[in-house]
């Protein structure tokens, strides 16, 4: 590919990415005072929203297929339990990645 | 003032510290595999600054190597990034008055730094929109430093990473955990946790995020009678609100206007 072509591609990936980012205001957010609505779903969204990434990450699991999603189950047990003792979001997220790692490089190699 | 600000910076960097994590190891993921295909330091460069959306970039490399067309590239970034139109929706409000700030602050909205800022919990005393441009400005910063070591000295790293991509999955889960925590309504994240998974068995992995997007909006628009009365009473870390709908039970449409007046305020404080 010569570098043009491969500018070009870039340059699309960043337009399109920025128009999907930009859109929603544009089109939403011109008046001074958010509609109740918008209001409301700003207030209800993210808790859908990070659910839904939380599956988003985990979509390339197999739980009919050897090892059956338990290494990403575990870890995000350990990930939760860890949050819900001791609410340090470092500490959940280090503990969570090291039992990930561990998981998958020892025990369901 | 400058106290003030020094206070503000080290707010954003212990606040961010989980996405520079996640982000310095992604980052060095997506410059090793770049480098690799033979798009070296400087297209990495240019690719965190412009495109800045991790997926995407590790989509671009195969892409690059390829030789995709400018259609099928176009096609590849809007179902890969849509998720970023419900970002954009949920941030409005918060976004509101943010002057000269508010383009960079819609460029950088990625994932993780949504995932930081959706609850508009801002150091006390600070200026909210200067506290969300310093979290995605750092956050960006990550991901650029992380990607261009990657390129730079990847292939020079020799310890087993496998799985280290799991600290942006735990990231989530963790922001997950503390939004149930403080949440007044848990139906919400239940819903989208049930959706989504409903979706991805329905559409597969490649597939599931817009159906899932418009199930969800489709679902919180005809709750709104139900969750916008609930929420509105029970914003746990706004008690002012909170006595004041306990007192005069106002109907859910006045008092959503009114918590956006009050965000509005605290802008000018």
């Amino acid at each position: 590919m010569t570098d043009t072509r491969a500018i070009s591609l870039i340059a699309t990936a960043a337009v399109v990415t920025a128009l999907l980012r930009f859109l929603p205001f544009l089109i939403l957010g011109g008046k001074r005072q958010p509609p109740a609505f918008i209001t409301y779903l700003g207030r209800v969204l993210p808790y859908a929203i990070i659910g839904m990434l939380v599956v988003y990450c985990l979509r390339g699991v197999t739980p009919l297929v050897w090892p059956h999603g338990l290494p990403e189950l575990l870890a995000v047990a350990v990930t939760a339990g860890l949050h819900l003792w001791r609410r340090n979001t470092l500490l959940s997220i280090a503990g969570g990645t090291v039992c990930y790692m561990v998981l998958i490089q020892f025990i369901f190699k | 003032m400058i106290h003030m600000n020094r206070n503000l910076l080290k707010q954003v960097i212990i606040k961010t510290i989980p996405v520079m994590t996640g982000y310095v190891v992604l980052g060095f993921g997506f410059g090793i595999l770049s480098e690799n295909a033979g798009y070296g330091l400087g297209w990495v460069l240019a690719m965190s600054v412009f495109i800045y959306a991790g997926s995407m970039q590790y989509l671009m490399v195969s892409l690059l190597s390829s030789g995709a067309s400018v259609i099928s590239t176009a096609l590849a970034t809007l179902m890969v990034n849509a998720r970023h139109l419900f970002y954009g929706i949920s941030m409005i409000g918060r976004y509101q008055g943010a002057g000269a700030k508010k383009p960079y602050l819609i460029f950088a909205l990625t994932d993780e730094t949504y995932s930081l800022v959706c609850h508009g919990d801002t150091p006390k005393g600070a200026d909210p929109h200067l506290y969300y441009f310093l979290v995605s400005f750092f956050n960006q910063i990550y991901w650029i430093v992380g990607s261009v070591l990657g390129a730079a000295v990847g292939s020079a790293v020799t310890f087993n990473s496998a799985g280290i991509d799991f600290a942006m999955t735990a990231l989530f889960v963790t922001v997950f955990v503390e939004q149930w925590l403080t949440a007044e309504s848990h139906i919400p994240a239940v819903g989208g946790v049930c959706v989504s998974v409903v979706c991805l068995l329905i559409f597969g992995g490649d597939l599931f995020l817009i159906p899932s997007m418009v199930l969800i909006l489709a679902g919180l628009s005809l709750g709104k009678p139900l969750l916008g009365r609930e929420k509105s009473g029970a914003s746990g870390k706004n008690p002012a609100v909170d006595t004041r709908q306990a007192a005069v039970s106002m109907p859910p449409e006045p008092s959503s206007a009114d918590n956006a007046q009050k965000e509005g305020g605290i802008r000018h404080d």
